[in-house]
């Protein structure tokens, strides 16, 4: 290859942080012009490049050059000014400036000792304008879509003359019409010779945008290949340094659905529910160990109905019927004391509590139900921690240690631990797999399987289709926070559910 | 739990360095102050340097007791030093309800029951207020409390009307300066309020709930903690503890002073909970604050010893809070050794 | 669009709402009131208050919170005093090295605050004990100030008409406020403090000089607190170690009602004027209505104080929602 067309080339590069060895000799190449996909597992390393490359971190060892340079950053500010931009999962702009002034803060054009509003405004329109967009700059950040905000970001990065571009996790939180968006953008950026290094979880995604994909596991250096070359199963293969039969879910998923018994009652039956500007009212039942799947994309009223379903949000309208009785279900306390259980979607901010420990992670809510005036003795908290610590194999080197040390698949597990404590008969996951190695979640999707096996309740959030379809018995899809239709036996399947999520019109 | 184990245990760690301190403290008293240790017994009570350190220590650790409840929720109480003049204030007027109209007869003797409870329900009032403000409405605990902080003296010196209420009243006074199996009776005040908190939560499920909140509110609201209701007890408490703090302050000097009673005694407690090593938002241990109120009395008694003006230890105190929040601060340690800094597995 | 700019200034739309209201009562209930000397004493009386408030409205933008400032007023006013009183320091000379300790005493526990990640309501809880104690170690009795060139600038003025006079003092905290509304909306260090009190991780990760923002913000506060002291001991004409206790909270109290959100991001000094202004004829209120004691002002203040973090909370809230 032309050696004028490298940007960055990374050379057998460390970095180790007290205990764990982050880099071992990590070898990378960005070309002018390409979308370069770095893919790995959690912890094969993926963040820790990136904080090296963007000097966010020193490396140890190994050398990086830049356009043939070597090259080295103290800080990030300083990866901006040598045309390195990146852009978060979280968007970083400043929600309460105008996007104009999101596109040049820090570097606002002066006229006469004062920033030049009118410049501001009129280049930012220009800029915005390049990619596309059609909005009124003036206008807080905040009141635009993530979508928007991402492109703003991006706007931002090129306005101060990107040469490479660093995409962590973009796509997390768009739906689809916003990934085809960004996307666009994207492959006008390639055109123009800029270097995109994109990460991503989403296999689609990497097959639709790169060229390239380098694949690290554990801190290593696996391989580097082309996108077009490299089939599927191979590249999931490589990631988790597996023969790919050995972990293939579905067909395991499958074979327990057969010889699971079909009949149970009814647990819970909710009619009509709705919550003004939140939840368009819906019908759902779910029996006795059965797992419901909510389906739909980002932002479809999943995460709502679960909250309306747990007492976090209260419902404007509607009934839910426990076992047959009308019951209200107005509090998070009032959903426990019906032996609800709730792992949130957002881990760090509403499951864990990072400085406790795993056995007080794991008591918690057994204690809350309890009230405060019945407390477990430490002999009782250490047993209930230590059966789940075995029952859901959580890896951790003892029960004192703080959740915040775990990894996130083991954190995720603890969660589970705590509801599974209290004994519940309905349990809400809520994307109980996201960002999440593929063996935790596989471990986790067989959970779920056994769990209603024992006849507890389930409903099952997720984004990834291949999941609630193995996991699930019937599948409700949703859209625009409306529930559209339910799906059950052979037509849960990935086709249909898409035609459901893009058909126009409502067949309930 | 073995004794290795227990050293190592995270309980022990955090009590270390305060416990240091303490000693150091001490032992440079015990060879620079003649007599420090010296423990006299007259007519069956103890006198001397230490009983006199925790004596006057009393008012604080109260502050303190209920203070480090308040910041394991995350939380601070600006307000407890306008809340100890709010109850002095009240104390002295229910006992000569004349005075501030010029009257100088007594009146009634009023009994000690309505001397205490009526000061102390205004004080959990108080507390109630700021932690409606709190758990409640939502608003920034520093604000919140300000708040009663300046407009709680306003109140008192209202109460007052502005002048410093003198009194007699033999069986109040005895809250301030009697005593009872041979120590002072603030000193078994504090005994028994710390004894009630540390049974109240660590014999129970709620020092816990009160360290989850702490460390990460919504999700203990999630698994059910009622959230909103401990924090708002947490304030009434702290209100509570404030409260008896004034009254001894009152009883001891036989008069209520708006202007100056409490006033900078919020950050001794904030100083005393800090120093004993509870986390603002999470683990949190009231023998700690003691141990934290201990240390700041004792080098209070020893800079005075040393003939400084008492308003000048301030500057003192000041130095002693920011340095042990810097020791406390992770960026500091790993400044100064890259041992100290947590083996946390980076996230990647 | 519209409907969340309006509801943006909802705020401040409040607070000029109040201030005329005040002013109609008063104005309606005292002769005198509604006079243009009246009014030019808000701004004398207030000077203090008014220099600090703006410097608080970049702390509060910028996310923070300074509790010293009271305390940064007494020890100031005490040290200017004793300078010129007990060594006959010449008084520009005492109240340039004032100032200059001022901005370094905001620029210590600025950097306490971004080096240390110590939060700013401990580091200025600190501070402002810290400066209580230096001016009772300064004197701890009040000091006169006289000086012939103190008597000079006080008897420095404009003459406005109608019996009202415009002094230094009052031209120090509209100069101030001028600089205040310049350095806000016109220069990058201005803009960077919103940046930092919306989203200070963005920031950072935009590259935005974050550090030396902050640890400005608190040398600019501090600056504007030690100017406040020489205002005070101005217009007291002395200096006492004692003054000033709770000063804080009026002029937290003067920001917020001013429009300034307490979580940081969204403010304006402009607003903080207005809000300097109500707490102002709050006390010109309680003067003429002659009956009133003291401490009345500084309950009215956390009355006036709580009903706009209601609002702010409310509207906040609201904006959530929609």
């Amino acid at each position: 290859m032309d050696r004028n067309n490298v940007l960055i080339d990374i050379k057998r590069v460390s970095k180790s942080f007290p205990g764990v060895l982050a880099l071992d000799q990590v070898d990378f190449r960005l070309r002018r012009g390409e979308v370069h996909g770095l893919m790995g597992e959690n912890g094969a390393g993926k963040s820790t490049l990136i904080k090296v490359l963007t000097g966010l971190y020193q490396r140890d060892d190994g050398e990086i050059l830049f356009e043939g340079e070597p090259f080295s950053l103290s800080s990030p500010q300083e990866a901006a000014v040598h045309g390195l931009s990146t852009l978060y999962q979280e968007i970083n702009l400043i929600p309460a400036l105008s996007v104009a002034e999101n596109i040049y803060i820090g570097r606002e054009p002066m006229r006469l000792g004062r920033i030049d509003w009118k410049q501001i405004n009129g280049d930012a329109r220009q800029a915005i304008r390049r990619l596309d967009l059609d909005i009124d700059v003036t206008q807080p950040v905040s009141s635009y879509s993530v979508a928007i905000q991402q492109l703003v970001a991006i706007t931002r990065s090129l306005e101060i003359s990107a040469k490479v571009l660093i995409l962590d996790e973009p796509t997390s939180s768009l739906d689809l019409a916003e990934v085809a968006q960004l996307f666009k953008v994207i492959r006008k950026l390639k055109e123009d010779g800029i270097g995109i290094l994109f990460v991503t979880h989403f296999i689609d995604q990497v097959y639709e945008i790169t060229d390239r994909i380098t694949v690290l596991r554990n801190g290593a250096f696996i391989g580097e290949y082309e996108t077009n070359k490299l089939p599927r199963i191979e590249l999931i293969a490589h990631m988790l340094g597996k023969d790919p039969e050995t972990f293939s879910l579905e067909q395991t998923a499958e074979k327990t659905k057969q010889e699971k018994a079909k009949a149970g009652q009814t647990l819970l039956e909710v009619k009509q529910l709705e919550r003004k500007g939140s939840m368009t009212a819906f019908d759902l039942a779910i029996n006795k160990g059965e797992v419901l799947g909510l389906a739909g994309l980002l932002g479809s009223g999943r995460t709502e109905t679960a909250r309306l379903l747990f007492g976090i949000d209260r419902s404007t309208g509607g009934s839910i019927r426990l076992e047959g009785e009308e019951t209200v279900i107005s509090s998070p306390r009032k959903a426990i004391s019906h032996l609800f259980a709730f792992c949130p979607e957002n881990r760090k901010e509403e499951g864990i509590i990072e400085d406790l420990t795993v056995r007080e992670n794991i008591i918690l809510a057994l204690q809350a139900r309890q009230g405060i005036f019945r407390p477990l003795s430490g002999r009782r908290q250490s047993e209930i921690a230590e059966k789940y610590i075995e029952l859901l194999d959580i890896k951790t080197p003892s029960d004192s240690q703080a959740v915040k040390n775990l990894s996130g698949g083991n954190q995720q597990k603890v969660i589970i631990a705590r509801w599974l404590a209290t004994e519940p008969r309905f349990l809400i996951l809520d994307e109980p797999t996201r960002g999440i190695d593929v063996g935790a979640k596989a471990e986790i999707q067989k959970l779920i399987l056994g769990l209603s096996e024992d006849g507890l309740a389930i409903l099952f959030i997720s984004s990834e289709l291949e999941e609630v379809i193995a996991c699930c018995d019937r599948i409700a899809v949703l859209r625009d926070r409306k529930i559209l239709s339910e799906l059950s036996g052979e037509a849960k399947e990935e086709a249909t559910i898409m035609q459901v999520i893009a058909s126009k019109d409502v067949n309930p | 739990m073995n004794q290795v184990q227990w050293l190592r245990s995270e309980n022990f760690q955090r009590m270390l360095w305060p416990l240091m301190a303490l000693v150091g403290i001490l032992l440079f008293n015990l060879f620079f102050t003649p007599g420090f240790f010296h423990i006299e017994i007259k007519d069956g009570r103890f006198f001397g340097s230490l009983v006199d350190i925790a004596n006057r220590a009393a008012p604080v650790m109260l502050l303190a007791i209920g203070m480090t409840l308040v910041f394991a929720t995350g939380g601070v109480d600006l307000s407890v030093g306008a809340v100890m003049a709010i109850s002095g204030a009240i104390a002295a007027t229910v006992i000569r309800p004349d005075y501030v109209k010029g009257v100088l007869e007594y009146g009634e003797v009023q009994s000690l029951f309505l001397v205490l409870s009526i000061p102390l329900f205004f004080s959990l009032l108080a507390g109630l207020w700021n932690g409606l403000l709190v758990a409640v409405i939502g608003i920034q605990p520093i604000i919140a409390t300000l708040i009663l902080m300046v407009a709680g003296r306003g109140i008192a010196q209202l109460i007052t009307q502005g002048q410093i209420v003198v009194f007699i009243h033999e069986p109040f006074q005895y809250i301030g300066s009697g005593f009872l199996f041979g120590l002072p009776f603030p000193i078994i005040l504090v005994l028994l309020t710390f004894t009630v908190t540390y049974l109240l939560t660590r014999r129970t499920g709620l020092g816990l709930f009160i360290e989850a909140i702490g460390a990460n509110s919504v999700a203990s609201r999630f698994m059910g903690i009622r959230e909103r209701l401990i924090t708002l007890s947490v304030y009434i408490f702290s209100g509570f503890c404030a409260g008896l703090a004034g009254l001894i302050v009152c009883a001891d000097i036989k008069a209520a002073d708006a202007n100056n009673a409490g006033l900078f005694l919020e950050l001794d407690a904030i100083a005393a909970v800090i120093i004993g090593g509870t986390m603002w938002g999470g683990r949190f241990t009231i023998f700690g604050s003691i141990v934290g109120t201990l240390i700041i009395q004792s080098l209070t008694t020893t800079i005075l010893t040393r003939g400084v003006a008492p308003e000048v230890t301030l500057v003192f105190k000041a130095f002693v809070i920011i340095l042990v929040a810097l020791i406390q601060s992770e960026k500091f340690r790993r400044l100064f050794s890259g041992r100290m800094a947590r083996k946390k597995v980076p996230a990647s | 669009m519209k409907l969340r700019l309006n509801q943006k200034n909802i705020p401040l739309l409040a607070t000029i709402a109040v201030f005329l209201l005040i002013y109609l009562a008063g104005s309606v209930l005292y002769s005198n009131f509604f006079s243009l000397r009246v009014f030019v004493n808000l701004f004398i009386d207030n000077a203090f208050v008014g220099v600090i408030a703006i410097g608080m409205t970049f702390v509060i933008i910028s996310g923070g919170i300074d509790l010293s400032v009271g305390s940064v007023v007494a020890f100031i006013g005490v040290l200017a005093a004793k300078m010129m009183h007990d060594f006959g320091v010449h008084p520009l000379l005492a109240f340039s090295i004032c100032l200059g300790l001022g901005a370094m005493f905001g620029m210590i526990m600025g950097s306490l605050i971004h080096f240390f990640e110590l939060p700013p309501f401990l580091v200025t809880l600190v501070g402002m004990f810290l400066a209580r104690g230096l001016a009772f170690l300064v004197s701890l009795n009040a000091i006169p100030i006289k000086h012939p060139a103190v008597n000079a600038i006080i008897d420095f003025g404009i003459p406005l008409g109608f019996r009202a006079w415009l002094p230094a003092t009052a031209m120090i905290f509209i100069a101030v406020t001028l600089v205040g509304i310049y350095l806000q909306h016109f220069t990058r260090f201005g803009r960077n403090t919103y940046a930092i009190g919306s989203s200070e991780q963005s920031a950072i990760l935009m590259g935005l000089p974050v550090g030396r923002t902050k640890i400005l913000v608190y040398t600019f506060n501090g600056l504007l607190s030690a100017l406040a002291g020489v205002v005070y001991s101005l217009y007291t004409s002395s200096g006492y170690p004692l003054a000033c206790v709770g000063l804080e909270l009026d002029v937290i109290a003067a920001v917020v009602i001013g429009g300034t959100l307490l979580s940081g991001g969204s403010g304006y000094v402009a607003g903080t004027l207005i809000g300097v202004l109500i707490l102002g004829l709050i006390q010109t209120f309680i003067t003429f209505q002659g009956t009133l004691s003291s401490w009345w002002t500084k309950i009215v203040i956390g009355v006036l104080l709580f009903i706009f973090i209601l609002l702010q909370r409310y509207l906040s809230k609201a904006g959530a929602g929609k």
